[in-house]
């Protein structure tokens, strides 16, 4: 019992290391910051420069917030994994942790980041486009929660498998679309519905889709990891 | 009676894309002695070594670690310290930082005095402050000695272990060895002889094919 209690700790501690290397390696070079924050206000002058004076549909508008923050996701979360094959680290990663300490320190830190760059991407998002307006607020937050840590997941995932392909800017996006499908079909309903002013229990199937999303893809990506990532 | 640790390979064998690398390794190390690993360029020096260290499967056969009450399978990587051209650390940080690093990845608390004696001993204590991309290809190296003996590993693999050494270097090197063998078992694959002296047992892979 105290013998598993230990590895229990051990590995915990492992994830926990894996992720403050990752934290301190960005906070140094903020190549994914950068990435990530140039993305969104790029994204966002583009639709704001496109719709000029004229407004949106609710559903419209729901749908492009989430497109930035899939591209920004998409542009930003793949460097955990690839900064450790183009630095040729990975290899000394292998050496010292378990796959699965290794998984969850970088889905830590995929989660810290998307959320941060979620919570901007809301705020400038709400600040400067025409006719964005959150009625149930309490919806959007739990929303923009769980689709954080959806795209934290699935984007873990696949930047661990595309960080061994040759083409790895092109493959991302396009092998994460499938992937994040049903996660941004939900927050773009749930979004629907709390800019219409739904009452909270109306979203709660989408809220339930979006837990078992993570569940699922959290569990599966933790089991698979340590075929992609040993050899 | 107690047996000290043994190192055992069985019926290695390992292919890429079906094309075989070596097949039928055997071997068997006890602490205290030196296992050499030879064969020329392309005959899977690198690629044992990995299977060694516990980073990449085998096609066939098995690796073992043998000692009193068995080496959980989870803990094999913490009994292996490698030293490879094929290693990088983690360049953005400073060495003392690469070894804190290293010790909390493993799970292990990081002791700062022995982080020190052990840049000192490999004569990097008056830069182990500076970010490691800002390194000389030898001091690279000997940081890499640092990173493979902070948490003392019984296991020592050594993957062209003189590789941008300078003499100094190459003396320290040269000790690392000697205290490795007299702590437990040394790994070294290389096709230089002058670069261990002396070794107990003898994988020549250029027979493996």
């Amino acid at each position: 019992m105290s013998a598993g209690k230990s590895s229990a700790r051990a590995f915990l501690r492992s994830a926990g290391s894996v992720f403050l290397k990752d934290w301190r390696s960005e906070l140094r070079t903020r190549y994914a910051v950068s990435a990530l924050l140039m993305f969104v206000v790029t994204t966002i002058s583009i639709i704001l420069f496109s719709l000029g004076s004229e407004g949106a549909s609710p559903d419209a508008l729901s749908g492009m917030l989430w497109v930035v923050v899939f591209f920004a996701a998409m542009s930003g979360l793949s460097r955990t994994f690839v900064m450790e094959e183009e630095r040729g680290t990975t290899l000394t990663l292998q050496l010292l942790a378990p796959p699965g300490a290794v998984f969850f320190g970088k889905l830590l830190f995929n989660i810290v980041l998307v959320s941060g760059v979620n919570a901007v991407t809301v705020l400038l998002y709400a600040a400067f486009i025409n006719g964005f307006v959150i009625r149930t607020m309490s919806i959007f937050i739990v929303t923009v929660g769980l689709a954080s840590l959806g795209f934290a997941a699935a984007a873990t995932v696949i930047a661990a498998i595309i960080a061994r392909a040759n083409t790895k800017g092109t493959l991302y996006p396009v092998l994460s679309f499938p992937i994040v499908l049903p996660l941004l079909l939900s927050v773009i309903n749930a979004t629907r519905m709390a800019s219409e002013g739904a009452f909270f229990t109306e979203a709660a199937g989408e809220f339930q889709l979006l837990i078992s999303y993570i569940v699922v893809v959290v569990v599966a990506s933790s089991m698979l990891f340590e075929f992609i990532w040993k050899d | 009676m107690t047996h000290p640790l043994q190192l055992v390979g069985e019926g290695l064998r390992k292919e890429y894309d079906r094309r075989p690398v070596f097949r039928d390794v055997s071997f068997s190390v006890s602490a205290g002695e030196t296992l050499l690993v030879t064969g020329r360029n392309g005959s899977g020096k690198s690629t044992l070594v990995k299977i060694i260290c516990g980073v990449l499967t085998p096609g066939g056969g098995t690796l073992s670690f043998r000692q009193d009450g068995g080496v959980p399978p989870g803990e094999q990587r913490d009994l292996v310290g490698l030293v490879s051209p094929y290693l990088q650390m983690f360049e953005e940080f400073s060495a003392v930082e690469n070894l804190s690093i290293a010790m909390g990845i493993r799970g292990l608390t990081f002791d700062a005095k022995a982080a020190d004696v052990l840049l000192e001993r490999v004569a990097i204590f008056p830069r182990r402050h500076d970010a490691v991309r800002t390194y000389s290809s030898g001091m690279k190296q000997r940081v890499k000695y640092a990173f493979a003996l902070i948490h003392t590993p019984p296991v020592l693999v050594l993957d062209e272990p003189m590789s941008n050494l300078d003499a100094e270097g190459i003396a320290i090197v040269r000790g690392v060895m000697e205290e490795q063998r007299g702590r437990g078992i040394l790994v070294v694959a290389t096709n230089d002889l002058s670069d261990i002296g002396s070794y107990d047992r003898r994988v020549d892979l250029n027979e493996r094919r």
